[in-house]
Formats: structure tokens, C-alpha cells, sequence
């Protein structure tokens, strides 16, 4: 292993100090940055722990939630507001992973963790644009069973692996930074690329900018939310594709709605065109399929995943007719 | 009658099942006519008896070593580099850095590596245990992706891991074939397993099959697998002058001493190979290029090394399961009879091994039909030599089979059930052999009526729950009984009247050390904590392969021999002044912590008490089992039904697999917990082969792209439902013990179950493993 200095930040501000500094990574739970480590992905310098940052999680003024950088998978998932407001949350986290890694894992590291492509993980034997910038892309025409349907790029095809930030994607989550040039709010929709001609750089984050905190406005209608998680065995596997969903419906009608998918782009896929579709009109099985036709209309296949396409499609439709007990 | 008198006869009854009758010896050999082992009468004993684990509270507590936990003065740590291009050659090679990196002893090319001789390939000789024929490290020739190009040694783990990584490599490719097709364009050649051509045609199978008038003729695919036992492969390892001494974890321990003292040009008896405690081997512990590299750097650094290597290090070192391609058919009357069955196909392997994937072999005794063609075919690829994994040939064989045979019934309109029955042989179908015990029909009657087998709907998707379809299927399971030549064991007993019985056999986990306890026991009228078996070492006697599910036939057979010797040495010692005095050692046998005239166990003398009197501290034997004539005399197989119900998604084609059962024949069961242990790890295994397992071979670039347990999927928990397992326990009279063994026959059969399961649940026939959620849909 390359030697790296390790420091805990004693608060935001000294971690932000240190954190801008070349070669330097946060570290929260590192499930995923000491695997990389090990594996001879990430060659940080420094690691700025801020994992003992930031670890409440405040209600809001209008009853939403302030949730902290710091806190642990497992603590906001039981956690009795998201279990009640925000259930598509508290779901989406326990399908992802598993108890041991949750225990560990924070808030802040699960949005910030990698792909699971192969091609990326094997630094010595294959080529891969995101480990190495302009080096080609062997998971193109490679074992891309796992990889992207929507939004790929010719120099990357990896997926965004999260369970945790589809749920986000569909609450209209902010996220709270703070860096060198003070702090700011982003979008949680605008924080994650897509890979284009430099999947690289995954974020929009700034060089030493730290994610401090996740908000969640308040949403009466995601307490009438779920997440649905296809994958290859029935625990301890990525999705291949997963669906958030949040439904209000009045007498039939589709009032409003919060969709996004998983497992199918670079970014967890807020499923735009979908809401479209769905918003004011009456329910039904054949406006559920519309509005998936729509939103994967655009959808590329690659060598082996095609079959995403169709099941994205199922997945939706199954999801919005649970969510609004309108069924096949 | 009274109360009293009542009660007299009761305690009497009671005294009478308490007086012991003593166990006569076992017959050395188990030719035609020949008596069967005393121990299959044996109701009573410790034999089956559901013994928990002897090396239980020692691995609980931490406490069993394992190979890469041996401690040594001035150890060091070994990394390993592997080549990332299929064939070629090292162009350019800098070192430099690695060695200036912090804690490195050594970094080893083809430079300056020992002279060895390559690995004697497995099967090519009887103690040959090499994983493949290549020069190891001797120069600069690349034949697979992954292939070992330079080793550092460290002081540390850590140091080793990193200046691994500043070693410069470049390559210079040559074309290579990584890929099936274009393998197979080039030609495919009967393969070759254990000397003898996997092929085999008796009357005309073809021409029986396209007149017969219910037919199916289809292909059926597998894919290539790699081995993940739990303990990664390792060895720590020490010259000692010219003596190697090597903590290996090992399923082969003679087998690997023998083979390294071939490598360095150094006598047998110079090689000790340890094994005390192993996390699973599956057919993976055998000889490969990391023991050989690990005694190589030891050698050449003059320090103990250890080389533990890492879950990669395994997919890319270590030989898995190759892929198949299977023709399956069956030519059948309208009322079921098998005309014909066809059974051929191709298996990639490579130039230097010898492992053709046998999947033709359970095909060869299942059923009864006059007409068979049974071929497999290799093609050879520039790949890591692939190996032998838990039930090579039957796992994925019956994969084959026991779809077609489902796919038969279907064609007819018959319970599947019922179809194997009236296929069943009379004597081996393709070697005229009677069999020595088969009672399949039984365990299918008996699996069925447990499993609620005449509740399942025939009619395909018929049968939902909310989103799941639901449906179940069956497929026979089935395992060679084997012992192969070279068992022999040590018995040694003591003034105490404790026995040890020592053998170069293993423990992976399975149980051998507790079942074998249990068996010598029960043989020389011992308690179980008297006897202790002592294994996993080189030095001891034998050569007892735990492969093929054959250690314990190997171990029974060697004991019995052994007690023959020991028993014969006891009644010299015993003299004139012995109740035993003027008997013969077959009118005696093991009671009561002695030995006992069979017909008079009134006469009796313990063994503390003859050991005694000729003052002597103990009394050991070796000897050695006789050749496995049985098997030459008898088709000798263990059998299965496995029953499985599945639940699948409409929506998104998963599968939950809800229930399974697996109804086995397999001869006596010597220890009822760890024989249910071994049943169900091998169907848990089975099912991770019909639902989830693959190694991404990239064919571009002869690469495998998931070496790690987060992307090569292996069933976890929640895809495992509660698997009953029994058994008929009758005893094979031909066997040592009655048993024949029950390591492998766990796994075979499953991945049909499932498939059959599935097709039952939503009319859909997958024949092409693994059958992941995207082929359901």
C-alpha cells in the first residue's frame, strides 16, 4: 500500500482546511474508498476522517429533514421520520448492502461511491477512461450485464451503484457543501454527471469540497413512497435496475408524483419524462406503461444488458400499481 | 403374569440389550463371495450416531491452525504479479523499484528463480498433484492471463502487496485463442480422462433415435466456474538444509510431497507436507504454482516465506470448473422405454493439463436403453489450466441429463417420477456390471411422499401467488463410488487401552476425523474418546487422495487391513494365560475396551490388560488396504432424488428457490450430522450453479473480470431456503463399512431440479446455466 497520512478532522472547518489540499480524500465509513485502496484505485496522499462530523439528524422548519454527512446508513434508516415521512428512503437503504456495511457506511461516502465495473476495478489488465483518462473503454464490448441503458457515453458505460441515492433522486433532495470558497447548496439532481467525454469527474463537487449535509424538503406525498430492487441474488448484490417512487393520487387521479431509477446510468436517473406523463391523469396500467415507454425511449443497449430496458419497464409499471392499487 | 414377574423380564430385557456382542474383524478384500463389513449389521453403535465435529470447539475458540497460521522465526511475506495478456512473452522487465521499495527481500523472476522441473501434471503419475505441466517461472513465456510472472518477498504483507506493484512489465503478444467458437473452428479431439477415451457407442444411438417415436434432441450450456473455498489458498514454508517442509492447505498431502520433491530434484522423504486444518477445497487443493514459487523464493531467499494469496490471486492461479456445451437426446416409446440417449459435446481445456470435463460419466449407469453414443470432445485455449470442482463431469452432466429426462416426460405426458422408474436398469447399462446397491426407486418414493410430490400441478404455469409462479421439479442425483489404489494406516495402542489410528488423509471440513473416529470405535470396542485419528501430514502412511469422494472407503479399507495386523500381534501377545488364549483372529472381535470370543463374549481380555501382562507400553501395525477390486466386480454408485420447489417473479424473472429436499442412497451413514452438513453444502453449491455462478472469461482477452466474492455471485443466506435431507440407509455390502461416499453426490442434480422447477412454475426451459432473472423474463 502507498503511504497515505491520516488525520480525524475535529470540525467542518478543520476538515475543509485540510481536505483542499492535493492528493487529499475524505474518508467517512470507507466501505468503499479502502476497497478502492486495496485494490489500487484511489492513491490518496492524506485522508481527512469526517466521519465524526455532523451525525444529527434535525427536522426542518417545514418538516422536512437536516440529515448529517455523517450519519450512518443504518441510524437513517431506522430512523422514525424517515420510516414514516420518507419510507422510499428508509427501503432504499436496507436493500442496498449489507447490515455490517451499513453499520459503517455514512451518508456523505454513499453518495460519493464508485462503480462496480469490472473493467474499472481491474487496474492492471484492462483499460478504463475513468481510472485512466483517455485510455479507452473496455467494458463497451466487454461483461457490461451491469452497466448503463441510459445517458452512456461511447468513452463510459458504468452505473452509478447506490440504492441510498436513487430514494434521494426521487425526494428532491439538497445537498449542503462547504469548501475553501464557503459554503453552498447544490441540488442532489445536479450533483452527479453524466460520464460524456470525461467520466472522471463524477461530480460537480470543487476540489476540496465537502458534502456537510442532506435535506430533505418536506414532501407530504413521499409517506407514500417505496423502492423496488431487482438483482441477481435475493441479497448482497448491486441492482440491475431499482425504482423509487412516491405517488399521490385523488380519486384515480395522479395528483403527483417522484420517480427515479437505479442500476440503468452513470447518475441515479430521475425518471423526468415519466412524471410528465403521469402528472394529472388517471391512473392506470396503460398510463403506467406510457410513461415508462417515455422515459425509456432513449435507451441504448449494449452487448449484454438489453434486457434492462424491458425490465426498467416492468419495474415501473409493477411499482406505480402497487403505489396506486390500480393492477393488471 | 404379576407385576414383579413383569417386571423381572423387563430387566432382564434390559440387561440382555446391554450385553455387548463383540464386533467380528471386516473382511480384507470385498470380492464375490466374499462376507460384507460386520459394521453394516451394526444398529446399535456409534456408527450414524450424529457425533458433533471433534475439531469443533478447537476451530470455535481460534485454536485449529490453518496454513497460513504456522509461526516462524524471520518469516516472510510473499506478493505474486500476474501477467495481463493470454500469450507472449516478457519483453522488458525492471524490478528496481520493487526491490528498493521499504521491507523487500526479494523480488523473483524467470531471472533468477531456481531451476525446477515443471509440475508432474495430476493423473499422469500415481502421486502426480500438479495443477498444470508449464515450466514455473523459468522464462519469459506467457500461456495464460494471470499466468505468475515474478514474486516479491517482504517482511510484511503490506510491503509485499506494494512493491508488487512498482514492478515494470512489458509484453511482447503473440496470437492467442481465448475464444470458444474460434477454438472449436479449429478442431475438437477426444478427450482423454485418466488414460482412457471419454467415448463410448454401444448399438446404433442414432439411427434408434430418429425411429423412435417420442424424441428430444437438444443443447445445453455451462459456464465456466472458479473455486471459492473459504481459506484462501496458502502455504508457509521452510527449508531446512535440504529438507522442505510445507504447511500447506491441502486435500492431497502425499500427493504434494511427492510432486515437490520431483520439482526440486530432492527424494520424497525430504518433502514434509502438512495439513492439519483446511477451509474447504472442493477439488482446488491440489498442487499449484504458489506452493512451488513459495519453496522456490524460500530458497533462494534462505528464509521461511508464506504465501497466502488473495481472493484474485485464487480466479487467476487456481483452475476452476471449464465451460460445456451439451447435445442431450433421447429417443423413447410412446409408453417411455429409452430407446436411445445420446450424450456428447465439447469442453475447452488447454495444452498443459489433462482435465477434459467428464459430463458424460453419470449418463453412463442411469438408465436402462440399448443404444448409447457418449463423447466428449476438448478444444484448448491459451486459459488457466482448469481443474477438477466438487463433482467434475456429474454436476454439470447431470445438469444435461436430468433436463432432458424432464423434457421427456413432457414430450410423453408422464410424471417425471414414474419415467425414471420404468427407465430403471437392471444391471449398469453401458459396462454390464450388477450393481452393487441401488435403490434409487426407493429414495424417490420416500422423497416424494415427504416432499408432497403428487401435489405439484404437471400443467406449466399453472399455479401463482400474487407476482410468483410457482412450481416443482425433481432430478436424480448421482456420485461413483470409488477408493483408488495406495491406502494404508497406523494403528498404535497403548497400555491405557487408547488407540491412535494415523493416516495421510485430510479434513477440509467435512468430517472425515469424527466420522473415522466413530467407525474405529465401534471396530474395537472402544469409547470415542479413546481413539484419536491423526491425518493431514505426509509422513504418515498412505496415499489417500481426498478426491473423488473416496476418503472414506480409503480410510475404512486401510483400517480394517490394519486391525487384521494389530489383532493378530494381540493374540501372540495375549499367551496361554488369556481367556482368548488358543483362538484365531476370526473367532474374535472389538468389545468392551478388548477383544472377545465372537460366540463367548464371556471370554474376554481388555487391551490395557494384554498389553500389560506382556509388559508392553503399546503395540502399533501398519498395513496396507487391498487393491479396489470391488469396483471391478460391481457398478458401484450412490444415488439421489432432489426435489425442488422455486418461486418465480412475473414481473422480473427472479427466482426464489422456497423449498428443497434431497432424498439420497449413498450406502450406510456413518455420522448423521456431519453426513447432513455435507448433503446440504453440496445442494447449497448446486443451487448457486443453477442460479447465479459464472466466471467472466473476457474471450478477448483470455481475462477473468469478477475475481472477487462481490462480483462472482455464491447463494448468501436469503437465497437458501431450509433443505431437509434423508437418506435410506442401506448399507452397500460391498463397501468398507457399508458407506460409499457422500462428498460430491450433494451438488449433482440441483441445477436440473431448479430448471425443471422453473419450467414447471411458468412453461419456460432454460438451458443455459446460470438461470439469472434476464432469461425469465
Amino acid at each position: 500500500m502507498i503511504p497515505f497520512t491520516y488525520a480525524r478532522a475535529a470540525n467542518t472547518a478543520d476538515a475543509v482546511v485540510h481536505g483542499s489540499a492535493v492528493g487529499t480524500k475524505y474518508i467517512g465509513g470507507g466501505t468503499n474508498l479502502v476497497d478502492l485502496m486495496r485494490e489500487g484505485i484511489e492513491h490518496p496522499q492524506a485522508l481527512v476522517d469526517v466521519s465524526g462530523l455532523s451525525r444529527d439528524i434535525n427536522e426542518t422548519a417545514d418538516g422536512g429533514l437536516l440529515i448529517g454527512a455523517g450519519v450512518k446508513n443504518t441510524a437513517l434508516a431506522e430512523h422514525r421520520l424517515v420510516r414514516t415521512r420518507f419510507p422510499v428512503l428508509s427501503r432504499a437503504i436496507v436493500a442496498g448492502a449489507s447490515g455490517q456495511i451499513r453499520n459503517m457506511a455514512t451518508v456523505g461516502g454513499n453518495l460519493l461511491q464508485r462503480t462496480r465495473c469490472t473493467y474499472f476495478y481491474d487496474d492492471t489488465g484492462a483499460r478504463c477512461n475513468k481510472r485512466e483518462p483517455g485510455q479507452g473503454c473496455d467494458a463497451v464490448d466487454g461483461f457490461n450485464r451491469i452497466h448503463a441503458i441510459l445517458g452512456a457515453s461511447p468513452a463510459c458505460v458504468a452505473t452509478h451503484p447506490s440504492d441510498m441515492c436513487v430514494a434521494l433522486a426521487a425526494l428532491d433532495a439538497v445537498v449542503h457543501l462547504e469548501g475553501a470558497g464557503g459554503k453552498r447548496t447544490l441540488p442532489f439532481n445536479e450533483l452527479h454527471r453524466l460520464p460524456e467525454g470525461r467520466p472522471d469527474i463524477e461530480t460537480l463537487l470543487e476540489p476540496g469540497e465537502l458534502i456537510t449535509a442532506v435535506e430533505l424538503p418536506a414532501q407530504p406525498m413521499a409517506a407514500h413512497s417505496t423502492y423496488r430492487k431487482v438483482r441477481d441474488r435475493a441479497s448482497y448484490a448491486f441492482a440491475l435496475v431499482s425504482v423509487a417512487a412516491a405517488l399521490e393520487v385523488d380519486g384515480g387521479m395522479i395528483r403527483d408524483v417522484r420517480l427515479a431509477l437505479g442500476g440503468v446510468a452513470h447518475k441515479p436517473w430521475r425518471a423526468w419524462k415519466a412524471e410528465e406523463v403521469l402528472r394529472g391523469q388517471p391512473a392506470s396500467q396503460q398510463l403506467f406503461q406510457a410513461a415508462a415507454e417515455a422515459e425509456l425511449a432513449n435507451a441504448t443497449p449494449l452487448r449484454d444488458n438489453g434486457f434492462k430496458i424491458e425490465l426498467a419497464k416492468r419495474t415501473i409499471i409493477a411499482v406505480l400499481g402497487d403505489l396506486s392499487g390500480v393492477s393488471a | 403374569m404379576s407385576i414383579i414377574e413383569q417386571a423381572k423380564q423387563a430387566a432382564q430385557g434390559v440387561a440382555q440389550t446391554v450385553v455387548q456382542k463383540a464386533v467380528e474383524l471386516a473382511p480384507e478384500s470385498w470380492l464375490p463371495g466374499g462376507k460384507p463389513d460386520p459394521l453394516i449389521h451394526q444398529k446399535h453403535g456409534l456408527i450414524g450416531k450424529p457425533v458433533s465435529r471433534i475439531d469443533g470447539p478447537l476451530k470455535v475458540q481460534g485454536k485449529a491452525p490453518f496454513a497460513a497460521e504456522f509461526p516462524m522465526d524471520g518469516l516472510t511475506y510473499a506478493a505474486v504479479a500476474f501477467s495481463t495478456l493470454p500469450k507472449g512473452r516478457i519483453a522488458s522487465l525492471d524490478t528496481s523499484e520493487a526491490e528498493a521499495a521499504p521491507g523487500v527481500v526479494l523480488v523473483m523472476t524467470y531471472r533468477n528463480a531456481p531451476r525446477m522441473k515443471a509440475m508432474p501434471v495430476f493423473m499422469s503419475e500415481a502421486k502426480a498433484a500438479g495443477g498444470d505441466n508449464l515450466p514455473v517461472m523459468q522464462d519469459d513465456r506467457i500461456h495464460w492471463n494471470g499466468q505468475p510472472v515474478a514474486l516479491v518477498l517482504a517482511e510484511t504483507q503490506e510491503q509485499a502487496d506494494h512493491a508488487k506493484t512498482l514492478i515494470r512489465l512489458t509484453y511482447e503478444a503473440e496470437p492467442a485463442t481465448t475464444s470458444f467458437a474460434e477454438a472449436k473452428a479449429q478442431g475438437t479431439h477426444p478427450g482423454l480422462f485418466m488414460g482412457s477415451p471419454m467415448k463410448q457407442e454401444i448399438g446404433d444411438a442414432e439411427a434408434a433415435l430418429a425411429a423412435a417415436p417420442v424424441k428430444v434432441d437438444v443443447t445445453y450450456t455451462t459456464p465456466r466456474h472458479s473455486h471459492n473455498p473459504i481459506e484462501p489458498h496458502a502455504a508457509t514454508i521452510v527449508w531446512q538444509g535440504d529438507d522442505l517442509v510445507v504447511h500447506d492447505a491441502s486435500q492431497a498431502v502425499t500427493h504434494t510431497a511427492w510432486s515437490l520433491g520431483n520439482i526440486f530434484g530432492i527424494e520424497e522423504a525430504q518433502v514434509h507436507v502438512t495439513s492439519p486444518y483446511v477451509g474447504g477445497g472442493f477439488g482446488s487443493k491440489t498442487l499449484w504454482q504458489h506452493q512451488v514459487l513459495g519453496a522456490a523464493a524460500a530458497k533462494l531467499a534462505g528464509r521461511p516465506v508464506r504465501i497466502a494469496l488473495s481472493r484474485e490471486g485464487v480466479y487467476r492461479m487456481i483452475g476452476g470448473r471449464t465451460l460445456t456445451e451439451q447435445r442431450l437426446a433421447i429417443g423413447a416409446t410412446k409408453e417411455g422405454h429409452f430407446e436411445a440417449i445420446i450424450h456428447t459435446g465439447t469442453a475447452p481445456m488447454t495444452h498443459h493439463n489433462a482435465m477434459p470435463e467428464p459430463f458424460i460419466l453419470a449418463t453412463k449407469s442411469a438408465y436402462a436403453a440399448r443404444n448409447f453414443k457418449l463423447d466428449v470432445e476438448v478444444t484448448y485455449l491459451d486459459m488457466l489450466a482448469n481443474t477438477f470442482m466438487r463433482a467434475p463431469g456429474e454436476s454439470v452432466g447431470t445438469f444435461a441429463l436430468e433436463s432432458a429426462v424432464d423434457e421427456m416426460a413432457v414430450a410423453l405426458g408422464m410424471d417425471p417420477v414414474e419415467l425414471r422408474a420404468v427407465n430403471e436398469p437392471e444391471k449398469d447399462p453401458t459396462d454390464n456390471k450388477p450393481f452393487s446397491s441401488r435403490n434409487i426407486v426407493e429414495a424417490y418414493r420416500t422423497g416424494a411422499e415427504r416432499f408432497g410430490w403428487s401435489k405439484r400441478n404437471p400443467v406449466p404455469g399453472s399455479v401463482r401467488d400474487g407476482e410468483w409462479q410457482v412450481g416443482m421439479g425433481v432430478a436424480t442425483s448421482t456420485y461413483p463410488y470409488h477408493r483408488m489404489p495406495g491406502g494404508a494406516a497406523k494403528l498404535t495402542l497403548t497400555r491405557d487401552g487408547r488407540m491412535q489410528v494415523e493416516i495421510a488423509a485430510h479434513e477440509m471440513g467435512m468430517g472425515t476425523a469424527t466420522a473415522q473416529t466413530q467407525v474405529t470405535a465401534e471396530r474395537f470396542g472402544l469409547e470415542l474418546d479413546q481413539v484419536s485419528f491423526a491425518y493431514g501430514d505426509s509422513f504418515l502412511p498412505g496415499q489417500v487422495l481426498a478426491g473423488g469422494s473416496q476418503q472414506t472407503a480409503s480410510i475404512g479399507a486401510s483400517v480394517v487391513a490394519a486391525q487384521h495386523a494389530l489383532v493378530a500381534e494381540l493374540l501372540k501377545l495375549a499367551g496361554n494365560d488369556s481367556p482368548l488364549a488358543g483362538l484365531r483372529a476370526d473367532e474374535v472381535g472389538g468389545m468392551e475396551g478388548g477383544l472377545a470370543k465372537l460366540d463367548e463374549p464371556g471370554r474376554h481380555e481388555t487391551y490395557a490388560s494384554i498389553l500389560s501382562r506382556a509388559q508392553r507400553d503399546e503395540v502399533s501395525v501398519v498395513a496396507s488396504a487391498p487393491p479396489p477390486l470391488e469396483t471391478m466386480h460391481w457398478s458401484m454408485h450412490s444415488w439421489g432424488a432432489m426435489f425442488c420447489e422455486v418461486r418465480v417473479n412475473s414481473v422480473t424473472g427472479e427466482v426464489r428457490v422456497s423449498r428443497f429436499l434431497g432424498s439420497f442412497d449413498c450406502g450406510r451413514i456413518l455420522n448423521a450430522k456431519t453426513a447432513a452438513s455435507q448433503f446440504r453444502g453440496g445442494i447449497i453449491m448446486g443451487l448457486g450453479m443453477a442460479l447465479m455462478e459464472e466466471t467472466q472469461f473476457d474471450e478477448r482477452s483470455g481475462r477473468v473480470m469478477n475475481p472477487s466474492l462481490a462480483e462472482y455471485h455464491v447463494p448468501v443466506h436469503l437465497d437458501v431456503p431450509e433443505i431437509e435431507v434423508m437418506w435410506t440407509d442401506i448399507a452397500d455390502p460391498h463397501a468398507p463399512m457399508g458407506a460409499r461416499g457422500i462428498g460430491e453426490i450433494g451438488i449433482t442434480g440441483v441445477g436440473a431440479a431448479v430448471a425443471n422447477a422453473i419450467y414447471n412454475a411458468t412453461g419456460k426451459r432454460i438451458r443455459d446455466l446460470p438461470i439469472t432473472l434476464d432469461k425469465l423474463m
